[in-house]
């Protein structure tokens, strides 16, 4: 049944070992190559989409068993995969999305010389995705999870010989550990527990007896943990407006549309294990209502192209705990379904609004501020259409498919009467808006201030056909999930997330949609105003000067990058020193100290450092002699 | 002996090479290195017989070569094999090859250094495949001059100094350790023979007192905090090969002695000291990877990062919980892997640079993208990234430790972030950045690895893959013995009751 499973992840496995081995060779397809495999991998994912479908909903999840993996004293764990609903919903994304974004970059990185190393670790970083998304157990999931985590690295740090982006690079591994030391200790407690680490047995002893109280809350708080640092939520984030530093493509695959969405489906994968705790519950939807409204300030005054979407990334991703978070709270299947809901739709519109700005960026020849754009809608029209849609859709506008998966999750919250999380949602929506406004209305529209010396250009069609695609999903995808209950990601999903027997509460009604919608206008007509409608300028500067504190610390991202600097890694790096240190001159000085003294003063172990090696020989054999001696007097 | 002696035939291969190139004139260096070679190949060959005929369901030690030695102190040539020594005695054979393929840069006294290296490779055979202690004790020994003269003769600067300090150290260790193998001599009846020990049960002070004699010697060669000063300069001053074979082996000769001798034998005191192992193992993990943090010396980073490491192995022993044990044993082997090629790759760049200061490089990748790429592996591998080996034995040991030593197992797991950050943070001065070499006009120098270069350093990355992916054929040989050898120190718990010790009984299924 489903045989087929292993051909996804492995079809990029065997690119990127091909192109690892000999990408210098094959530099010239390199491109075509990894594209082609992550392609088929997308067609067999839609196989295995049609065989699930076939099944009745019940017996909708399928395990298939590849190989033992470790085995010790009782504790055992396979590589398995686990086919349902919502790990074919997220190859389907993966592979799709993917496949797209591996497309687009045959052009972007028509000119690098090192085009076989970044599409083997392109590969690689999609066979890793898969491996998380198919896991069958916390320990594969937890290996696709480091996985992912080391091609981030590496694309991050592609262009290794400028010093920013070896920094990300490291900043980024760092980081995400940090919080997967957390998911680590997670396992081991899981594994204590449970004493499984299989999806299948866990679930299912967790759902029949829940864990002791104290293990019933930390095993999700560590869980979290992880999921916090892959998905860059606070206080975790740091990293992910820094891994801008990557080509632009990786920024739309790993930072955009996949890897940071882990954390959203780890939550979703093991609800099971969070449900029990109400503490996890309001831990997950705080943490990603707060990160929500946060990171979308930081992107008001953000210049940098790519970082604003980094910014908006973060706030996105969020939303996403939102969803899920209130269905841990409320045990709700339509507010899981939210989070992923809006998954796939960020999915596509932010991925398109990265490969858009690569197309930009590519254009302006490397020039990523905003300040030197302007006017570009009429050089680069594509690009500046799809980037509009993209906009739309992130801002939430109807009918874009932002709108409907943004809303979905305020109504859930709305809904369960939880007010706090509504009103930030609405607050992020507000922010969301008028930083997509700003960013739009700067790049695009108004007066040319690109420098004299750039033409600018619309990219070739290999870049831009796979953002019409993307366009196109961004607009369209939002259908979905129309339909509340009834949509098709709610009866897709519902195998996963069983319907309590309890009725659920009413619907949210339709003026809770018209104030989402009038928040996200009412954000691009503020934008327009500052921006650019006639007399812009003046009433920024009007706005700015008394703001200019505030917008100092937007601008230095409240200076979180310095606390941790100053709190956190100087204070570690001191103590290290220290240790080194107190090694060298209490340790290794005591010991030594001792030895001299046993050895019969300072003089003797001088004269036997200062010796020639023949004298050792001598005391050596010395030794020797005397050890046997021992034996020999003793076996009388 | 009616069956062939594989296992003295393996042992005494090296040896039997180091005749033969006593007879090889000593000008002719290219010959020596040859024969040196095929010795070492031969040997690796003859060990993985070994492997074939191993029997993964016997517990007890296995293929059992026994002669008469000498019989007026009752002290037997006895050679076996278990779980967990088999892949000790695989990583030694395995190394070996390696070790000469990179000594290429030893231009003096070629002959006697190879001489050296074989001798020192039975010596190493001989204290894994040793069943009497009088024999193990002769090759415990006998394993320092050779290693003491690598150091001392084909060293770098200092080599003086370090060679005599690991002397001393491991000397005074090994004294202490005398005493109660003498001790063991009296009152198991006058006999060197492991087997004969394990029928006698001694008082639990007696007990205690021969689990801190074998301590001394075991915990200096591990080594363990505070007993570890005499790593960072003896691995760092020794010439490659020496460094690899200290790291890769002589290390685990601590870890091993604490599985062959102190726990089975002095099962009491094992239960009721492990608690300090695994505090001083903990210690090892996280003020190892402190100091090497801000280490300088790239050599030295590595030399530190194996306290850490070793922390690992001592914590899966502590726990005393088959998981954990096991996980300890493949983990010597990982480390043995990954640190090895570790040095492997830092003598490379020596050879190259004539440095080995972080400080002096930087975007080495660039220049030499090949030997960046691998270096990286290495350190991915040391870090303890999935699919590779060191995850391996690293989740073992803590998912196996966490039961019964909790919150030294969540301390402990901090390792694997300061891994990260000594690992990480080194490969980006030293092949990320602006690149910047050393003698950059000596072009010559500066070539990607040649094809010797590689033949040594990527069989162990193979293997680091396979033992990543797939370590159950290593795992299911282990098992059976360290269940054994753990048996009398885990089961001294029940008495006192192992559920409360953990503080929580496990959810019924």
């Amino acid at each position: 049944m489903l045989r087929q499973v292993v051909l996804v992840p492995v079809l990029p496995l065997t690119g990127a070992v091909i192109l690892l081995l000999f990408g210098k060779r094959l530099a010239r397809v390199a491109g075509y190559l990894a594209t082609v495999l992550v392609a088929a991998s997308f067609v067999v994912s839609l196989t295995i989409l049609s065989g699930l479908a076939k099944l009745p909903g019940d017996q909708r999840l399928v395990v298939r068993h590849l190989f033992g993996w470790m085995a010790a004293g009782g504790f055992n764990v396979s590589v398995d995969f686990r086919i349902d609903p919502l790990s074919v919903m997220m190859i389907l994304v993966v592979t799709g999305v993917g496949a797209l974004i591996h497309w687009y970059a045959i052009g972007y990185m028509a000119h690098d010389e090192h085009k076989g190393r970044f599409f083997s670790y392109l590969n690689l970083f999609v066979f890793s995705m898969l491996l998380l998304v198919l896991a069958g157990n916390f320990l594969v999931m937890y290996a696709g999870w480091e996985l992912v985590g080391l091609c981030s690295y590496l694309l991050i740090s592609f262009y290794f010989t400028r010093p920013a982006a070896a920094a990300a690079g490291k900043k980024a591994f760092l980081v995400t550990r940090i919080g997967d030391l957390g998911m680590f200790i997670g396992l081991f407690a899981i594994s204590h527990v449970f004493h499984s680490l299989d999806f299948g047995t866990v679930f299912g002893a967790a759902a029949q007896h829940p864990a002791p109280h104290f293990w019933a809350t930390a095993i999700p708080l560590l869980l979290f943990a992880g999921a916090v640092g892959k998905s860059a939520q606070i206080p975790l984030y740091v990293w992910l407006p820094d891994a801008m530093e990557g080509p632009t493509p990786v920024s739309a695959l790993i930072h955009a549309a996949t890897m940071v969405t882990a954390g959203v489906y780890l939550v979703a994968r093991a609800h099971v294990l969070f449900e029990p705790s109400h503490v996890a519950g309001a831990v997950v939807t705080g943490i990603g209502a707060a990160t929500a409204v946060y990171a979308a300030t930081m992107a008001l005054t953000e210049d940098d192209i790519k970082r604003v979407l980094a910014y908006s990334t973060i706030s996105q991703l969020g939303y996403m705990f939102i969803g899920v978070g209130l269905g841990v709270l409320y045990r709700s299947p339509e507010a899981y379904t939210t989070g992923l809901f809006h998954l796939v739709t960020h999915a596509f519109f932010k991925a398109l609004l990265f490969l858009a700005a690569g197309s930009v960026i590519h254009a302006m020849h490397e020039i990523t501020d905003m300040k030197q754009m302007g006017g570009l809608l009429k050089r680069l029209p594509i690009t500046g259409v799809v980037f509009v849609i993209g906009g739309l859709a992130l801002s939430g506008i109807p009918p874009f498919a932002g709108y409907f998966s943004k809303d979905a999750i305020l109504g859930e919250a709305w809904i369960h009467g939880n007010y706090a999380a509504w009103g930030l949602g609405l607050l992020g929506a507000l922010l969301t808006a008028f930083y997509v406004g700003r960013q739009i209305f700067l790049t695009f529209f108004g007066r040319s201030r690109v420098p004299p010396e750039i033409h600018p250009h619309e990219s070739p069609p290999s870049m831009t056909i796979p953002l019409i695609a993307l366009a196109g999903l961004a607009t369209i995808g939002g259908f979905l999930g129309v339909g509340d209950k009834g949509s098709i990601l709610n009866r897709w999903l519902e195998p996963v997330f069983p319907s309590p027997a309890v009725a659920l509460a009413p619907k949210a009604g339709i003026g809770l949609t018209v104030l989402a919608v009038a928040a996200g206008l009412l954000g691009l007509a503020f934008a327009y105003t500052f921006y650019l409608a006639p007399g812009a300028t003046e009433r920024r500067q009007r706005i700015t000067t008394p703001l200019a504190p505030v917008r100092e610390l937007l601008k230095h991202k409240y200076y979180v990058d310095e606390l941790y600097g100053a709190v956190i890694v100087a204070p570690a790096l001191a103590l290290a020193n220290a240790a080194a240190a107190f090694d060298t001159h209490v340790i290794d000085g005591g010991v030594m100290g001792v030895g001299r003294l046993v050895g019969g003063g300072a003089a003797v172990f001088r004269r036997i450092q200062s010796g020639l090696v023949r004298r050792y020989v001598l005391t050596m054999f010395g030794g020797i002699v005397l050890v046997v001696g021992i034996f020999l007097i003793a076996g009388r | 002996m009616t069956h062939f002696p594989l296992l003295t035939v393996t042992l005494l291969l090296p040896l039997a090479g180091a005749l033969v190139i006593g007879v090889i004139p000593k000008e002719a260096t290219r010959l020596i290195r040859a024969a040196a070679l095929v010795s070492t190949l031969v040997t690796f060959v003859a060990s993985l017989f070994i492997v074939f005929h191993f029997n993964a369901s016997v517990a007890g030690p296995q293929l059992e070569d026994q002669a008469r030695w000498i019989p007026q102190v009752g002290a037997t040539f006895h050679l076996g094999i278990d779980g967990i020594s088999l892949w000790l005695v695989i990583l030694t054979t395995f190394l070996m090859p390696a070790s000469v393929l990179v000594s290429q840069h030893v231009g003096e006294k070629v002959k006697a250094f190879h001489i050296v290296l074989l001798v020192l490779e039975t010596s190493l055979l001989g204290v894994f495949l040793s069943l009497d202690l009088a024999l193990f004790y002769v090759f415990w020994e006998a394993m320092l001059v050779p290693m003491f003269f690598l150091i001392g003769i084909w060293g770098y600067e200092r080599r003086r100094y370090a060679a005599v300090k690991f002397f001393l150290y491991t000397l005074s260790g090994s004294l202490v350790m005398l005493v109660g193998i003498l001790f063991l001599y009296f009152v198991g009846g006058h006999s060197f023979d492991i087997a004969s020990f394990s029928h006698v049960h001694f008082a639990k002070s007696t007990q205690a007192w021969l689990f801190w004699a074998f301590f001394a010697s075991f915990a200096i060669k591990v080594p363990l905090f505070p007993l570890h000063t005499w790593l960072p300069d003896a691995h760092t001053e020794a010439p490659t090969a020496g460094s690899v074979l200290l790291a890769g082996v002589l290390l685990k000769m601590g870890a091993y002695g604490f599985l062959r001798f102190s726990i089975p034998l002095f099962p009491d005191a094992a239960h009721r000291f492990a608690p300090v192992l695994g505090v001083l193992a903990v210690i090892g993990i996280l003020y190892g990877g402190a100091v090497a943090v801000v280490q300088k010396d790239l050599k030295r980073l590595v030399a530190y990062s194996s306290v850490s490491h070793l922390g690992f192995v001592v914590l899966g022993i502590a726990a005393l919980t088959t998981t954990a044990t096991t996980g300890s044993v493949l983990q010597m082997v990982n480390h043995g892997l990954s640190t090895g090629a570790l040095f492997l790759l830092v003598g490379m760049l020596y050879d190259r640079a004539h440095t080995r200061q972080i400080a002096d490089f930087g975007g080495l990748a660039a220049v030499l993208p090949v030997y960046g790429g691998l270096f990286l592996f290495v350190c991915l591998s040391s870090l303890g990234l999935p699919g590779l080996n060191g995850f391996v034995g690293e989740f073992l040991i803590l998912n196996g430790s966490f039961p019964v030593l909790r919150v030294l197992t969540i301390l402990g797991s901090g390792g694997v972030v300061l891994s990260a950050i000594y690992l990480l943070w080194a490969y980006q001065r030293v092949f990320q950045g602006q690149p910047k070499v050393p003698h950059a006009e000596r072009q010559s120098l500066w070539k990607d690895l040649s094809f010797r270069e590689l033949a040594a350093v990527v069989p162990l990355l193979v293997m680091t893959v396979v033992i990543g992916v797939y370590p159950r054929p290593f795992l299911r040989r282990i098992e059976p013995s360290v269940r054994e050898a753990i048996h009398g120190a885990a089961n001294a718990a029940t008495p006192s009751g192992s559920s409360s010790a953990s503080g929580f009984k496990g959810a019924k299924p």
